[in-house]
C-alpha cells in the first residue's frame, strides 16, 4: 500500500529528529508493555484518521471544513453534586478553517493529529517539547513558523485531547516530570520494580503517565497518604523518616500538581483505598490546589473522573494555626490585592459554597489579613511540623473536607 | 541739594517750543517705519510680500477685464541680498495719468470703498512694495504698461515721496519694442528692485505661487527662479470663474462711526432715501420701520439728524430683522475647480471637496469651501498640512493664529479613520485646503496673513471640514475593508498547503487535489465578501457612492500601491509570496472597476 509506506519513511525521519531531543528516557521496550494498550491505540488512531478524512471529504466537496472542540472554559463547567466532581459540559466550539482567527490552530490542530498517529504507531511517546518540535517547520514560501513557541502547541494538543475523546497519554504524549513519592509501598514502573521505601534522599520521581498500563502496584503497607504542596517540606519529612514512623506514603506535587501526580493519588485512593491528606499552604492558591486535587480543575474537567479524588482531606495549615501553634509574627505574609479577590472567588465555588467549616476557614483568613507557608512551621523547631504538627492533627483526626 | 540744583538747570519746552516740531505724519512715513504691518519684516518676507502683491492685483485685474490671465513672475539675483522682481500680466493695462497714483501712493485703489469680492482690500499692497525698494536699494520702481494694442506703452519709472504720500515721475517714456513685451496687445509689467532673501521651502516664493496655482486654475502661471529654472503652473481650467457683483452695505455690518459718515456723504435728502439707497436689503417698509424705530420718520431730513439721532437709529438697525445680504456677490472656487487645482499641484490617491452655502458674518456675507486630498506620495508620519486661501490668495504666515487652524484642530479627526494628538492637527498623509470668499476678508493685520476668530466664521469652516472628513471616511475604511480581505485570503492560503499534506500522511487523500478544492474555497470565501460591499445597495456599497459623487476623486495609481506593498512586508518579513503579486493586481483591478462605475 503506498500511503502506508510513506507513513512509515516520515516516522523514521520524525524519530531520528526528535531522539536527541527526548529528555525523559522513556524508550519503549518491546518486552515491557506499551504505554497505553493497544486495544485503546486503536481506538485513538481511528478518532484521528476521522478527524482528518472529515477535514478532507469536506474540502473536496467544496464544504467549509471545521473541527469540533469542546469547550473547556468556565462556562462549560458543570459542579456533579452526587459524584462530588468537576465535569465537562456539552458546549463545544466550531473550529474552521476559512475564519482568520482559527485559521493558524486549525492547521496546528491537523498538525499534532498528524504527530500522534505518527508516535501511535511507531510506538513510543514523546515530551511535549518534543512534540512541540515535532510539528515545527517553517511554512513553505513565508518566513512564518507552524509554532512560535510551545506554549501554542501545548493548547491545541489540550483541544485535540477534547475532541478526540482521548487523554494526552492515549496520543503518547508526556509532561515533564513532577512531582516524588517515597514510602511503604513498591511500585512497578514498566516492568522495573521500585521499592518506595529505599529511595534515599531524593525520593522516586512519578512520572507524568501513571495508567495501569505502565504502573502497577506491588506491595502496599501504608495507611495513608500526605500529600505536600512543595519539595522543600516534603524533604523534612523524608529526613525525618515520617512515612516510617507513621506507616504512609509521602507525596509532593511542586505547587499545583501535574497530571501525573494527581493520577496516582487517584489510583492510590480507589484502587488501595488509602486516604488523602492534603498539606498545603495557607492562601487561596494553596486552597485551590486542594480543590484541583478534590473535584479536578476547569481546564481538564473532563479528566475529573480519572483524577479528582472527592474524598481528600485538607489537614493545614489552617488559618487558625497562627494562634493554635503561637507561632512568631515573623510568618505573616500580608494578603494583596490579588489573594484577597482570589480568596472570595474560591469561597463563591459551588464545592465549597454550603460547606461551612471552609467558609469559616476563608473569613478566618480574610480576617487575618495574612497568609503562612508551610515552611511557616519550621520557626517552632525544625522537626515541628513533622514531630508535633501533622502527628496532632491525625491523632485528633482534625481535617477539612 | 544736587536734585533742585539739576532741575533747575533743565530746559522747559513751551507749548511754543513743542509747536514747532508737531507736524502732520503722513500714511507713507507711518508705513516706512513699521514696515512688519504691510508684511516687510525681514528680507525673504519681504520677496514675498512683494510678489504677491504684484499677482494679485495682476489676477484681480484680468478677471475684472474678464482675460484669462497668464502671468510671467521672474526673480532675477543682481547681487548676494539684491533682486529684481519682475511681475507681468496680459491684464487690461494701466491708464497712463493713474500708474502714479497705483503705484506711488499708499491708500490708493478701487477696492476699498466697494463691497466686491476681490483679492485686494486696502490699496496698500504694490505701493509699500514699491517703497520697501527704494528704501533698501534707492532704485525707483519700473512700470510698463499698454492698454491696447494700438494704443502706445507707456514706460514709468516713480519714486515715492514717503513724506508727501505722493509718486515724483522720474521718467516717462513709450517703449519701442511693445509688441515684443506684449504678444496680446495690452498687459502691465512692474519691475522693483530690492534687498531680499531667496529660500525655498515653505513661506517662499514658490510656495505662495504653487498654492495660487491651486486655488486659481484657470490662471496660466510661469515662473524663472533665481537660478534661472523657468516652472511653469499650466492652466487646468479654460473658463474664468463668474464675476463677483458689487454689493451696497448691509446695515448689520457697519458701526456708529461709519453709519454717522455715510449720513454726511450721502446724496440723499431724506432719511428714507439714504437708507433704501445706500443700504442693501432696506426697502420702503422697511425704512420707515427703521425710522420709526429711531423715532423718526422716513421723511426726517438727513440733514437734521444728529448724534444723537444717529445713535438711535444705530440702534434701531441692531433691534431690527433684517434679511440677510445678497450672496450673488460671492464666487467661490467652487468644488469641480478646487478638486482640479489640488489635483494638478498634489500627488495623492484620495480627493474630496465641499463647498458651503453662503453665510454673514457682522452684515457682511462670506462662504467657506474645504477640500482635502489623502495618501498617494503624501508623507504618513507629518501633521497634516493646511492650505489656507481668503479670496483665492494663499496665506502662508501666522497659520495658528488663523481661524481656519483652530477649526481644523477642533474638528474631531479621529471619527473620520485618522489619527489625531489631543489639541492637534490631524497626522497622516493629508492636505487640507481651506478657501473663504467674501466681500470683507476679516484679517487679524494689513498684512493680511491670518483670518479674524469669528464664530460664525469658525462654524461655517467646520462644517465644510466635517463634510470632507466624512467622505474621508467612508473612503478609509472602505479602504481597510479591502485590505482585510485580501489579508484574509492570504491567511488561509498560507495554511491550505499544511492542512492538505497533514490529512494526506493521516488518510492518504489526494494531497494535490484537496489543496485545489482548499484554494477555490479560500477564493470564493473572500470573494463572498468583496461581493457584498458591491451589491448590497448603498449603505455597504461605499465604493460606488463615493464614485457617483462628484465632489470626490479617487486616483487608481497612486491607491492601494504604498499600502498594500508596506502591508506585505509586515507580514512576510519583505518576502513576497508566490501567486500573490497576480492576486494583488486583481484586487486593484477590482476597485478600479468598482469606482468607474
Amino acid at each position: 500500500m503506498p500511503p502506508r509506506k510513506k507513513t512509515t519513511s516520515t516516522k523514521k525521519s520524525a524519530s531520528k529528529k526528535t531522539a536527541k531531543k527526548k529528555a525523559a528516557p522513556k524508550t519503549a521496550s518491546k518486552k515491557r508493555g506499551a504505554p497505553v494498550s493497544k486495544e485503546r491505540d486503536k481506538v485513538t488512531k481511528r478518532a484521528i484518521e476521522l478527524l482528518a478524512d472529515d477535514v478532507a471529504r469536506d474540502g473536496l466537496k467544496g464544504k467549509e471544513p471545521n473541527v469540533e472542540i469542546p469547550l473547556r472554559t468556565v462556562t462549560n463547567m458543570k459542579w456533579n453534586k452526587r459524584k462530588r466532581i468537576l465535569e465537562m459540559g456539552d458546549s463545544t466550539q466550531t473550529r474552521s478553517l476559512f475564519n482568520v482567527g482559527q485559521a493558524r490552530k486549525f492547521m496546528q490542530t491537523l498538525l499534532l493529529a498528524k504527530g500522534s498517529r505518527e508516535l501511535i504507531k511507531a510506538e513510543k511517546t514523546l515530551s511535549l517539547r518534543g512534540m512541540y518540535y515535532m510539528s515545527l517547520h517553517t511554512i513553505e514560501g513565508t518566513k512564518e513558523k507552524t509554532f512560535n513557541d510551545q506554549g501554542e502547541s501545548d493548547t491545541v494538543l489540550e483541544d485535540l485531547e477534547v475532541s478526540l475523546g482521548g487523554l494526552r497519554e492515549e496520543l503518547h504524549v508526556f509532561a515533564k516530570k513532577r512531582g516524588t513519592m517515597v514510602g511503604n509501598i513498591t511500585v512497578e514502573d514498566n516492568g522495573d520494580e521500585i521499592d518506595c521505601r529505599r529511595m534515599g534522599t531524593g525520593g522516586y520521581a512519578i512520572p507524568s503517565i501513571c495508567e495501569p498500563s505502565v504502573i502497577r502496584f506491588k506491595k502496599c503497607d501504608a495507611k495513608f497518604v500526605l500529600h505536600v504542596e512543595k519539595d522543600t517540606v516534603w524533604s523534612r519529612f523524608n529526613e525525618d523518616r515520617f512515612w516510617e514512623t507513621h506507616n504512609c506514603i509521602l507525596t509532593e506535587g511542586s505547587g499545583q500538581p501535574p497530571r501525573g501526580v494527581r493520577r496516582l493519588l487517584h489510583r492510590l485512593n480507589k484502587e488501595l483505598g488509602l486516604p488523602i491528606y492534603c498539606l498545603l499552604d495557607c492562601d487561596p492558591w494553596g486552597h485551590y490546589i486542594y480543590s484541583v486535587i478534590k473535584q479536578g480543575s476547569i481546564n481538564l474537567a473532563f479528566e475529573s473522573e480519572r483524577m479528582a479524588i472527592p474524598d481528600a482531606k485538607f489537614m493545614g495549615i489552617r488559618a487558625m494555626d497562627y494562634d493554635r501553634c503561637d507561632l512568631s509574627s515573623d510568618v505573616r505574609i500580608a494578603l494583596n490585592e490579588r489573594d484577597i479577590t482570589r480568596a472570595r472567588q474560591i469561597a463563591e465555588y459551588p464545592w465549597f459554597k454550603d460547606k461551612r467549616p471552609w467558609q469559616k476557614e476563608i473569613k478566618t483568613l480574610l480576617a487575618n489579613g495574612f497568609k503562612m507557608e508551610v515552611e511557616s512551621l519550621i520557626t517552632k523547631d525544625i522537626s515541628y511540623v513533622t514531630e508535633e504538627y501533622v502527628p496532632a492533627r491525625l491523632k485528633a483526626k482534625d481535617f477539612l473536607d | 541739594m544736587p536734585v533742585a540744583a539739576k532741575k533747575k538747570s533743565r530746559k522747559k519746552a513751551t507749548a511754543e517750543s513743542m509747536a514747532a516740531s508737531q507736524r502732520e505724519i503722513s500714511v507713507s512715513e507711518f508705513f516706512a517705519k513699521n514696515r512688519h504691518l504691510l508684511g516687510f519684516d525681514n528680507a525673504r518676507k519681504a520677496m514675498l510680500t512683494t510678489v504677491k502683491e504684484a499677482v494679485d492685483n495682476a489676477l484681480d485685474a484680468c478677471e475684472e477685464a474678464g482675460i484669462l490671465p497668464a502671468l510671467k513672475i521672474h526673480l532675477l539675483q543682481l547681487d548676494e541680498t539684491r533682486f529684481k522682481i519682475t511681475v507681468q500680466d496680459n491684464g487690461p493695462g494701466i491708464v497712463r495719468k493713474q500708474i502714479e497714483n497705483i503705484f506711488g501712493k499708499l491708500l490708493y485703489g478701487s477696492k476699498f470703498h466697494r463691497m466686491k469680492m476681490s483679492r485686494g482690500q486696502q490699496g496698500i499692497g504694490i505701493s509699500a512694495a514699491g517703497m520697501y525698494g527704494l528704501m533698501t536699494t534707492g532704485k525707483p520702481v519700473k512700470i510698463i504698461s499698454k492698454t491696447g494694442p494700438r494704443k502706445p506703452s507707456h514706460e514709468v519709472v516713480l519714486k515715492i515721496d514717503t513724506s508727501k504720500n505722493k509718486a515724483e515721475v522720474v521718467s516717462d517714456t513709450e517703449h519701442p519694442e511693445d509688441d515684443k513685451l506684449f504678444p496680446e496687445g495690452r498687459g502691465t509689467i512692474v519691475a522693483i528692485e530690492l534687498e531680499g532673501k531667496y529660500q525655498k521651502g515653505r513661506q517662499s516664493v514658490d510656495e505662495y505661487l504653487e498654492q495660487t496655482a491651486i486655488a486659481n486654475p484657470h490662471a496660466q502661471i510661469t515662473y524663472i527662479t533665481p537660478s534661472n529654472e523657468t516652472i511653469e503652473f499650466p492652466r487646468a481650467m479654460d473658463e474664468l470663474p463668474e464675476e463677483a457683483k458689487e454689493i451696497k452695505p448691509h446695515p448689520k455690518g457697519i458701526e456708529l462711526g461709519t453709519l454717522i459718515q455715510m449720513l454726511e456723504r450721502t446724496e440723499a435728502r431724506q432719511l428714507g432715501g439714504f437708507l433704501q439707497k445706500d443700504f442693501c436689503r432696506v426697502g420702503q417698509q422697511k425704512a420707515k420701520q427703521l425710522a420709526e424705530g429711531a423715532g423718526m420718520t422716513s421723511r426726517t431730513w438727513v440733514k437734521n439728524v444728529g448724534h444723537a439721532e444717529a445713535e438711535k437709529l444705530y440702534k434701531s438697525i441692531q433691534d431690527t430683522r433684517i434679511t440677510s445680504p445678497p450672496t450673488d456677490c460671492l464666487v467661490p472656487i467652487g468644488s469641480k475647480a478646487l478638486l482640479a487645482g489640488l489635483l494638478k499641484e498634489v500627488k495623492a490617491e484620495f480627493f474630496a471637496a465641499a463647498t458651503r452655502p453662503p453665510a454673514v458674518y457682522r452684515g457682511n456675507p462670506f462662504q467657506m469651501e474645504v477640500a482635502i486630498a489623502f495618501g498617494g506620495e503624501l508623507k504618513t508620519e507629518e501633521s497634516a498640512r493646511i492650505l489656507r486661501f481668503a479670496n483665492r490668495v494663499p496665506l502662508l504666515y501666522q497659520q495658528s493664529a488663523c481661524s481656519s487652524f483652530k477649526a481644523v484642530v477642533e474638528t474631531g479627526w479621529k471619527n473620520y479613520s485618522l489619527q489625531q494628538p489631543r489639541g492637534g492637527l490631524p497626522v497622516g498623509p493629508i492636505v487640507i485646503m481651506i478657501h473663504m470668499a467674501s466681500v470683507w476678508v476679516p484679517f487679524t493685520s494689513e498684512s493680511k496673513e491670518a483670518v479674524a476668530d469669528y464664530d460664525e466664521i469658525r462654524k461655517e469652516m467646520r462644517l465644510a471640514l466635517q463634510e470632507c472628513g466624512r467622505k474621508l471616511g467612508i473612503y478609509l475604511r472602505r479602504r481597510q475593508r479591502m485590505k482585510k480581505e485580501s489579508e484574509r485570503r492570504s491567511i488561509f492560503e498560507r495554511y491550505i498547503g499544511e492542512i492538505a499534506s497533514a490529512c494526506n500522511a493521516i488518510t492518504g487523500v489526494d494531497a494535490k487535489k484537496l489543496y485545489a478544492a482548499l484554494q477555490n474555497q479560500a477564493a470564493k470565501k473572500t470573494a463572498e465578501a468583496d461581493q457584498r460591499l458591491d451589491d448590497e445597495g448603498k449603505i455597504v456599497d461605499d465604493g460606488g457612492r463615493l464614485a457617483k459623487d462628484s465632489d470626490v476623486i479617487i486616483v487608481e495609481d497612486l491607491q492601494t500601491g504604498g499600502s498594500e506593498e508596506s502591508k506585505n512586508d509586515d507580514l512576510f518579513g519583505g518576502v513576497t509570496l508566490k501567486g500573490r503579486r497576480k492576486k494583488t493586481k486583481k484586487k486593484a483591478t477590482r476597485a478600479k472597476k468598482k469606482t468607474r462605475r
